[in-house]
């Protein structure tokens, strides 16, 4: 059974439905509030979304900076899986543990509807019990999930297999590449703007994003500890 | 020390697409400005900063928009320094 934090900063708004999906799916999940320094033993991370300070400033600018963040970059950096979903995403950008930035959408407006995305990496705590190329329903619920990146760094994500989930049938929001999800060069911390918790049972419209969850639970079944990278270079793009 | 009152600009970084600049300029062409083009948005933070000197007042600043401020992969920024009446 992991121990998986689900990190709670004033304004986060999926922190119920996260941990709730953690639970489903096996793990001892358990909140930590912004202001604890402790992640008092976790396994995984999970920022979740909602929008933390009021996304005064930039959407993550100010959450980045809560005490409890240094023991996230810590545990990342120790190769600890963190996973950030939305606004989680936007932090963890912010914080520099992801490359890249979220802006407005392009067509200015709040969306809060179904995406379809392509599961582009499999090699992550968080997507190995999906199939490479598998197209997932998975609502998305923002108003900055434009990603940006220089040219430079796209090209990086790309050739090195980083963008984890990517738009099809439509971008809703303008992001470079289609992009919905990336990881870092460690693979162990993962940003994704879709909200995979509210597709995890079919009263919810589906089960698309119950894997994300079982993935995470199912780490050290199938995965060497702490070196996901192991699981057989299936990070080239299908 | 004295007081000197910062003025902050950050820009959305000029390659990336402004969606709300857009959105004005098409307003100002739907209002018959059609000399407008290129129309951005940014912010505008104004800030009072206690230090000994001018230069320190802007080392500090420019450590601010560092590390909170502005978003270095998205955002420039530059700072205009006053005394502070």
């Amino acid at each position: 059974m992991q121990r998986v934090a689900v990190i709670v900063f004033p304004g986060s708004n999926c922190d119920a439905d996260t941990l709730a999906a953690a639970r489903d799916a096996a793990s001892d999940a358990y909140y930590v509030w912004h202001r604890e320094r402790h992640l008092r033993g976790a396994d995984a991370v999970v920022l979740p979304g909602g929008f933390s300070y009021g996304d005064y400033l930039r959407s993550g600018a100010i959450a980045r900076f809560s005490p409890v963040m240094a023991a996230v970059a810590e545990h990342a950096r120790s190769g600890g899986p963190v996973l950030g979903i939305c606004n989680g995403f936007q932090i963890l950008c912010e914080a520099g543990l992801l490359p890249g930035g979220l802006m407005r959408n392009a067509g200015q407006r709040f969306l809060s509807r179904p995406t379809w995305v392509r599961v582009e990496a499999t090699d992550t705590p968080f997507t190995h019990r999906y199939q490479p190329g598998e197209i997932l329903e998975v609502p998305i619920a923002h108003g900055d999930g434009r990603y940006v990146t220089d040219e430079r760094t796209v090209a990086e994500l790309e050739a090195t297999g980083r963008v984890v989930w990517r738009y099809v049938r439509d971008n809703p929001n303008g992001s470079t590449h289609d992009i919905a999800g990336v990881c870092n060069a460690g693979r162990n911390v993962v940003g994704i703007m879709p909200h995979p918790e509210r597709r995890t049972a079919p009263v919810l419209g589906g089960e698309d994003g119950a894997r994300v969850f079982h993935s995470m639970e199912a780490r050290h079944a199938t995965q060497h500890a702490g070196d996901v990278r192991a699981v057989g270079d299936r990070h080239l793009r299908v | 020390m004295s007081a000197f009152r910062v003025q902050v600009r950050v820009m959305p970084r000029a390659s990336l697409l402004d969606p709300q600049g857009q959105a004005v300029e098409h307003a100002l062409h739907a209002l018959g400005f059609g000399e407008v083009d290129r129309v951005r948005i940014g912010k505008h933070l104004v800030l009072e900063v206690e230090a000994p000197t001018r230069d320190e007042a802007l080392a500090l600043a420019r450590a601010m928009c560092d590390r909170l401020l502005a978003n270095p992969v998205t955002e420039d920024y530059d700072l205009a320094v006053e005394e502070a009446a």
